[in-house]
């Protein structure tokens, strides 16, 4: 993922505050508007938001708090969250779809199915998560841009 | 299936008094986790049957361009989650028949999952 920070079009980052469900959902709400607004297929859209709504959901769920950064490049979206909170103990057995730490109050909440990094893998082109257990998480995922998405970087940029 | 004639097949109540009844829904999803809603509510346009009124169903809702939300359980939402539905334009409904027996009448009027089976998870 290097060597691509010359050709970056557009980066914005947004605050995330764990434990705070009233405006979850918010973050990956505006990350949505940001691409619909730049012209992004529907495709592009519906992957991108699915994969950030489950990224800010893990933070509000685990962490005390963190920042999710969205950089769009000819090439593709990415999109780098970083946490501070209890992080993962076992990354293998986390990716494992319908294992979940979460607690009552998550669950009651709709949350914890044990679904969100495999919603994540699935709707996105690559994906790295590392996790040092007690201090946080840094999440990480491209979405690859083909055919007319691929132009759209460059309207924008002249626009 | 038009969002009216959903209504009144489950004595439905709309929520969002302003919503267009006239709306088209193909597909339909239930489910009373978040992460089950982005997963298999493929396809814009579908109707999500949930118990699930917290605000964060309407931002998912949003996120996967939901036709609208059947409440079930004769649940209803706060007004935090109404007025985020509102400005989404995200139609809502509630119903007092229990999840399984409104899709049970929703499959048999011709209604069918976004999302019909999922691979082997634990293989």
């Amino acid at each position: 993922m290097s060597g691509t920070e010359n050709s970056i079009h557009f980066h914005e980052r947004f605050h995330i505050e764990g434990g705070n469900f009233t405006n979850a959902g918010a973050i990956s709400s505006r990350v949505k508007k940001i691409l619909k607004e730049a012209g992004f297929s529907s495709r592009v859209i519906r992957r991108t938001s699915i994969a950030t709504f489950e990224a800010e959901m893990n933070v509000i769920c685990y962490a005390s708090q963190g920042n999710l950064s969205l950089s769009i490049t000819p090439d593709f979206l990415k999109i780098v969250v970083e946490d501070e909170g209890i992080g993962i103990a076992d990354i293998e057995l986390a990716m494992q779809e319908g294992y979940s730490t979460a607690s009552e109050r998550i669950h009651e909440m709709g949350f914890g199915a044990g679904m969100g990094l495999s919603n994540i893998k699935n709707n996105t082109d690559g994906m790295i998560l590392t996790s040092k257990f007690g201090q946080g998480t840094h999440l990480e995922f491209l979405i690859s841009l083909e055919g007319e998405d691929r132009l759209v970087p460059l309207l924008n940029a002249e626009g | 299936m038009k969002l009216r004639e959903i209504r009144d097949l489950l004595d439905a109540e709309l929520i969002t008094e302003d919503a267009n009844l006239d709306k088209e829904i193909k597909y339909v999803n239930a489910a009373d986790l978040i992460s089950d809603v982005l997963a298999y509510s493929t396809g814009p346009g579908a109707l999500l049957v949930t118990g699930i009124v917290h605000p964060q169903v309407i931002y998912a809702a949003n996120t996967i361009e939901l036709g609208a939300i059947l409440f079930v359980r004769g649940k209803r939402p706060n007004e935090a989650t109404l007025q985020l539905a509102i400005e989404n334009k995200v139609p809502l409904l509630t119903t007092r028949y229990i999840m399984f027996e409104t899709c049970g009448r929703l499959y048999q009027s011709g209604m069918r999952a976004c999302f019909a089976k999922v691979k082997n998870v634990r293989d």
